[in-house]
């Protein structure tokens, strides 16, 4: 039997909402556990560093320019540059570095 | 200018380097959604209903197979499991009166990256500064699907390799500057980086998908930190 892809889009929609939905609809109360508040204080930071490493060093063309991304992006970051010019520096590196790259192979 | 069309203006534009980011994602998940036999008007409804990366994927890898629509709930639920922690987190940075259609339409986008930069908001979370991100990211998104279709390999490799470490980018503007003003979190960003790479290059642990290898080192370091160094009440609000 051949599946209907509008209901596989249904079901993949409905199923990642509810994931989404349901702690913003369930928990409506601040938490007052210290435990569990520092729990989800720490979390974000943990989640977005595993995210970022290693995963930049393997999402371009050549490890060199990931790595010239992780680290130009981590300095620029730490002097206060925002979210664009970040975002915007790191692919320049990449794209700086792999036409180097390029050239010499 | 109310209160409310500024949070929607900031929104905009810290989402238009989500968007830039998204729309290279999505281009590539197009190809993928492409290969899987969707056109590119279905790529865009699931891209725009989604707002999923991981979970785009996964889906349209089991449309590909034909599989069964029990397996794909299962799937997904799997590969986005971390969005019932994101948004778990977030429910706390919302004030309490917040009503539930703002915590219905905040719900339908919260992605890694909306996640990213909704937590870094200084005190509560205004639901519109959600909805200015949204507004720029999610066309963002379901346009390089839709693109990502109709163009197959027409970009540069180049081009795609260099837009990749876009959002990456972004993720350190969020941490860096918090690891800068408070020590524990600069070592807690440092250990999960390393236990990141430690789990994706151990064998057998390798294996597990990287949805489910971030939501063990998400849970147990975040615990750790919670239990060694519990946070005051007004860190808390930062």
């Amino acid at each position: 039997m051949k599946h209907n892809v509008y209901i596989y889009i249904l079901v993949m929609a409905a199923v990642i909402y509810l994931i989404r939905l349901l702690p913003l609809t369930l928990i409506r109360k601040k938490i007052t556990n210290i435990t569990l508040r520092s729990f989800l204080f720490y979390m974000p930071y943990v989640t977005l560093a595993v995210m970022t490493f290693p995963a930049i060093i393997e999402a371009t063309e050549s490890i060199w320019s990931g790595t010239a991304a992780l680290l130009v992006g981590a300095v620029l970051a730490y002097f206060g540059i925002g979210l664009f010019g970040v975002a915007v520096s790191s692919c320049a590196v990449v794209f700086v570095v792999e036409l180097i790259i390029r050239s010499f192979s | 200018m109310t209160e409310n069309f500024k949070w929607y203006k900031k929104g905009m534009r810290d989402g238009i380097p989500i968007a830039l980011g998204y729309f290279a994602v999505a281009f590539t998940l197009g190809i993928v959604a492409k290969k899987a036999g969707l056109t590119a008007f279905q790529a865009m409804l699931a891209a725009g209903l989604t707002n999923a990366s991981a979970g785009g994927y996964a889906g349209f890898a089991l449309i590909a197979e034909n599989a069964g629509y029990l397996e794909v709930a299962i799937t997904e639920l799997i590969v986005n499991a971390r969005y019932l922690l994101m948004s778990c987190a977030l429910s706390q940075k919302l004030s309490p009166n917040t009503s539930l259609l703002h915590r219905a339409i905040i719900g339908f986008d919260v992605t890694d990256e909306i996640f990213g930069i909704s937590v870094s908001v200084k005190g509560t979370l205004n639901p519109y500064y959600n909805y200015g991100a949204m507004s720029v990211s999610i066309p963002g998104w379901a346009l390089g699907a839709f693109l990502g279709v109709v163009m197959g390999n027409v970009m540069p490799p180049s081009i795609v390799s260099a837009l990749s470490v876009g959002l990456y980018g972004m993720f350190l503007a969020i941490i860096i500057p918090k690891a800068r003003e408070n020590k524990v979190i600069a070592a807690i960003i440092l250990i999960s980086m390393s236990l990141s790479l430690a789990l994706a290059k151990l064998p057998v642990i390798s294996q597990v998908s990287s949805g489910i290898r971030v939501i063990i080192l998400t849970v147990v370091i975040s615990l750790a930190a919670a239990i060694l160094f519990p946070v005051k009440e007004e860190e808390n609000e930062a």
